[in-house]
């Protein structure tokens, strides 16, 4: 077996060392109606590299892969194109086959990269403080709920409808068995501000508000101004959340932060990560100087050595599972260490005038396209002010939509139905998404096809 | 003595092994060393208007934007490709990792990480599909996770999986979860978790996110759970208990059959945390010892690479009385092809019909997914128990070939599974510690072992080589640690500032964490 490097003489040499009689020697405590005397029944035996590249090359090739049709997918998760640079420095076995930097010495380039990912990302949400990562957006923003109850004290949340509803239903599982009270709503089409209930948020705080959680761009794309919202909040001692799934916006919106943001979580993985049909991705973690304590997930600070050299370590761990136990501020162990070094990667290519060029082209391929199907007869555009996502109201319901586009090899958006089921009243919604790998030709057959199915 | 031409002296692999002399040259004007080499931070060295990434023209349309563009500098510098290209390779050979040499650490399984399963997870067909495509364009990838379920269900003797959650620590957080919920729906609230002292951080921490109180378990002389004392504790307000099975002393609990009957007899359930399945997979059903629950980190046992601190990826096998409580979403075969149930409002079916919820938004880490059933089908039934066997073989030869020198506190009561644990007892009277003992071994090429843990054990020092290492990388290791040890009990005093040969000599972790400096932001402030 090609990844076992013991030789059956070896095997034999190193039992006379220890002093066993055979292998089975070694696992005498356990049971013997435990033990298994013959490889497992029901699964194959090894297999040759090639058989195995072939099996699982036919289960690929069973699925529409994105860069090989019109594609507008987005609702979290977004294609944008990921300079070959950046796979090729995360394949680097140094990064790739590394631990936890534990052992600072031989781990300063795995922590430099994570202190440059920490102020790329804290600069990026206009934030103080941001963390090594964690394992994606929507358990960031569950921790983000929890480092509020020990910022505030106070154990209520509110949670806008435009948030994404699986981010929702992992805050309502994670929270299912402590006494927080979450409070959601239902969101509506309203034209021009979908799942935008900003005012009434800024009516239900109270003083048993821990915070508030907004996401911006929303679900269907639409972006407001958070200022008078997190006035609200800090007004009441409660502190506002906000949630980005589309971090390239940040290239062309006011920053979270410069909105008055208290904690900013975010899904990093449209920067340098694919889609990997959900996963791996990285959650983004910031939040102001005061509060760093308070704050989940690894950090890498700065220091020296004994030489008086600059160098890295992991720092405050005394939040951490390891050291506090039942007392940590999270039970996290692991963050998305080679997702971030691909973020970091992605981002130092882009710079500002990158990232901002990006931003751009996203935009306004994303108007170009959300008011050529607009004048669809029978399609509303929803979403008036948007980054690169937008929301069609159709006159029929949109998952059928989406099945006939799919069998046309055109991957169109999502249903509402799908992240809403049961809700009448989204049933006819379908969110949009346009990045710049969209072409003239993929409008074109996007919209003949829309066109023609809605006919 | 003969005086050889060469004056180095070699050992007996022929490898030089005093390290050369400087000759004139004791610094450098750049702080390079020959072939390592200082980099600066990306802040120092890129600008705002240097780009690496050519983008096509953009359209001119009226912005949308609702008057919110991004007006102030943002301050993200930016390098060419060839300066990236530089930056990242340069930091890289920073790093250790495994492809470069044994990486011993106990309870973390740092095994060889196969290429072909890098080149498997990138296939368009599997790293180029969204989780919210249209599932009939996605069938291959939910035959994928449905596949990878089955050799789980398999190897563990277990007849159900949650194939979302992201880590081990949010596996375990899965499955108490569950226990919970199952507690809840027979309207038996329980408050307590019982936790050996052996146990990972993430355990205890884990019950207490879950609300329940946690309580301490002590081990036996011979490093096992004090069966009695558990038996003792169990009552009716006991949830669950939490186990690790082999336990983080690298030991088989031989008790585990009726640590698991009486459990069930107490109206609790069992967790056990897989983290060290790696030592018995094909060797041993952890569903034939009467388990309820059990994460799989996908990257110890199967292969998945460990990134310098992730991804990870936790997969949790339950057992039928956990079943219904998994959570969502989860892969199911229908007669026409596998559906991705999502909701629980798009349910037909009985099962899972009292799931907890959703864990992650969409479906878990499918690019691990792919990976470790590259690696499942690469090694077999057959090969997996393989596994297990040369694992268990290389930490048993490392024990037995260390264990005259280093203090072995439970050597005595025989073979140990995956791993062996080590203390610094025989360093003793010399001041120095587990830890000078880790930094002498930087300077040796070596990764040190697991430091300090498990806490049971006073300056422990955990080594678990894998089956991926060869006998000569075991003996290099062994004959190295041999080497430091007998050098340290004849001069202490020379062994306290290790290590001197790595990129960075000890680093200063109390004054990072004084004053943190967390972000170049901070450090152009402490810099003024």
């Amino acid at each position: 077996m090609r990844y076992l490097p013991l030789t059956q003489p070896d095997r034999e040499a190193m039992l006379t060392v220890i002093g066993a009689q055979d292998i089975d020697a070694l696992f005498a405590d356990v049971p013997e109606s435990a033990r298994l005397t013959a490889p497992i029944a029901g699964l194959p035996n090894h297999s040759p590299e090639m058989h195995v590249e072939r099996a699982l090359g036919v289960m690929a090739a069973k699925n529409l892969s994105a860069g090989t049709v019109p594609f507008f997918v987005g609702g979290g998760a977004y294609k944008h194109h990921v300079p070959a640079t950046v796979d090729a420095i995360i394949q680097r076995g140094e990064f790739l086959t590394a631990y936890t930097p534990y052992q600072p010495e031989i781990a300063q380039g795995t922590l430099q990269v994570l202190f440059e990912f920490q102020s790329q990302v804290a600069r990026l949400l206009g934030m103080d403080v941001a963390n090594a990562s964690m394992y994606d957006g929507s358990t960031a923003m569950t921790e983000a709920v929890f480092m509020a109850r020990r910022v505030t004290r106070r154990s209520k949340a509110l949670v806008s409808a435009g948030v994404h509803p699986h981010y929702v239903g992992v805050l309502k599982t994670l929270t299912r068995f402590t006494d927080d009270e979450i409070a959601t709503s239902t969101p509506d089409l309203t034209p021009g501000k979908p799942g935008d209930d900003l005012d009434a948020l800024i009516a239900a705080i109270d003083a048993q508000t821990s915070c508030v959680i907004v996401q911006n761009p929303n679900i269907f794309g639409h972006i407001a101004d958070l200022a008078p919202l997190a006035d609200a909040c800090h007004k009441a001692g409660a502190l506002l959340i906000t949630v980005v799934t589309e971090v390239v916006s940040l290239g062309a919106i006011k920053s979270p932060g410069e909105m008055g943001a208290d904690i900013v979580v975010g899904e990093g993985q449209s920067i340098g990560n694919g889609l990997n049909f959900g996963g791996p991705y990285l959650g983004l973690f910031a939040c102001r100087d005061k509060h760093v304590r308070q704050m989940p997930g690894r950090l890498c600070g700065e220091t020296v050595d004994a030489d008086g050299k600059r160098g890295f370590v992991l720092t405050l761990s005394t939040r951490e599972q390891h050291i506090r136990r039942e007392k940590a501020t999270s039970n996290i162990c692991t963050n998305s260490g080679l997702c971030a070094l691909a973020f970091s990667v992605h981002l130092t290519l882009l710079g500002e005038k990158g990232l901002r060029n990006l931003a751009g082209l996203n935009h306004a391929r994303a108007v170009q396209l959300a008011e050529r199907l607009g004048r669809i007869p029978g399609v509303e555009l929803i979403t008036t002010s948007f980054f690169n996502e937008f929301a069609l109201k159709l006159p029929t319901e949109a998952r059928s939509v989406i099945r006939k586009l799919a069998e046309r090899q055109i991957l169109g958006g999502i249903s509402m139905g799908r992240l809403y089921p049961g809700i009448a009243a989204l049933e006819n919604g379908m969110i949009i998404a346009v990045t710049e790998t969209a072409t003239d030709e993929d409008f074109d057959a996007f919209e003949d096809a829309l066109d023609e199915v809605l006919a | 003595m003969n005086t050889p031409q060469n004056p180095s002296p070699m050992n007996s692999v022929g490898r030089v092994t005093r390290i050369a002399g400087t000759g004139a040259v004791t610094e450098t004007y750049t702080g390079n060393r020959g072939l390592m080499l200082e980099e600066p931070l990306l802040f120092e060295r890129g600008a705002l208007d240097r780009c690496g990434v050519d983008l096509p023209e953009i359209p001119v349309v009226q912005d949308r934007l609702a008057g919110l563009g991004r007006a102030d500098p943002i301050g993200l510098p930016g390098l060419s490709e060839p300066e990236t290209v530089r930056h990242y390779t340069r930091l890289s050979r920073q790093n250790y990792g495994i492809d470069l040499g044994i990486f011993p650490l106990g309870s973390c399984t740092m095994k060889h990480n196969p290429r072909l399963n890098e080149k498997m997870a990138r296939l368009p067909g599997f790293a180029d599909i969204h989780p919210l495509q249209p599932q009939s364009t996605v069938q291959g990838a939910l035959q994928l996770i449905d596949t990878l379920a089955t050799w789980l269900k398999t190897l563990t003797g277990m007849p159900e999986v949650a194939m979302s959650p992201k880590a081990g620590a949010h596996g375990e957080l899965c499955g108490m979860l569950a226990i919970r919920a199952a507690l809840e729906a027979r309207g038996d609230a329980r408050s307590v978790v019982l936790v050996p002292e052996s146990a990972h951080g993430t355990n205890p921490a884990t019950a207490a996110f879950c609300g329940y109180a946690v309580e301490n378990i002590p081990a036996n002389a011979r490093g096992r759970v004090d069966t009695e004392a558990l038996k003792a504790r169990l009552g009716p307000d006991v949830a669950a208990v939490m186990i690790t099975n082999p336990n983080t002393c690298g030991l088989f609990e031989p008790d585990m059959i009726d640590i698991c009957a009486a459990v069930h007899a107490a109206g609790a359930f069992v967790y056990c945390d897989g983290a060290n399945f790696n030592a018995i997979v094909g060797r041993v059903r952890p569903g034939d010892l009467g388990i309820d629950a059990m994460h799989i980190n996908l990257h110890k046992t199967f292969s998945t690479p460990h990134g310098g601190g992730g991804p990870g990826s936790g997969p949790v096998v339950f057992s039928d009385a956990l079943a219904p409580f998994a959570p969502l979403p989860f892969v199911r075969k229908t007669k026409d092809g596998f559906e991705l149930v999502e909701e629980m409002q798009a349910r037909n079916s009985k099962d899972h019909d009292r799931s907890f919820g959703r864990m992650v938004a969409f479906h878990g880490q499918m690019g691990m997914f792919v990976r470790a059933l590259a690696y499942m089908m690469s090694h077999g039934a057959d090969g997996l128990r393989q596994v297990a066997e040369d694992a268990v073989l290389n930490a048993n030869y490392i024990l037995a070939s260390l264990k005259d020198v280093y203090t072995a506190p439970f050597a005595a009561s025989g073979p140990c599974m995956h791993e062996a644990l080590f203390s610094d007892d025989f360093l003793a009277g010399t001041g120095l510690t587990t830890l000078d003992l880790a930094k002498a071994m930087i300077d040796e090429g070596f990764h040190p072992m697991t430091m300090y843990f498990p806490l049971v054990v006073h300056g422990a020092m955990l080594v678990e080589p894998t089956e991926t290492e060869s006998k000569a990388s075991l003996d290099q290791l062994i004959g190295a640690m041999r080497s430091i040890a007998e050098k340290m009990l004849a001069d202490p005093d020379a062994w306290r500032t290790s290590p001197h040969l790595a990129p960075r000599r000890r680093l200063d972790e109390t004054g990072a964490a004084r004053k943190p400096i967390l972000n170049f932001k901070d450090l152009e402030t402490a810099a003024a």
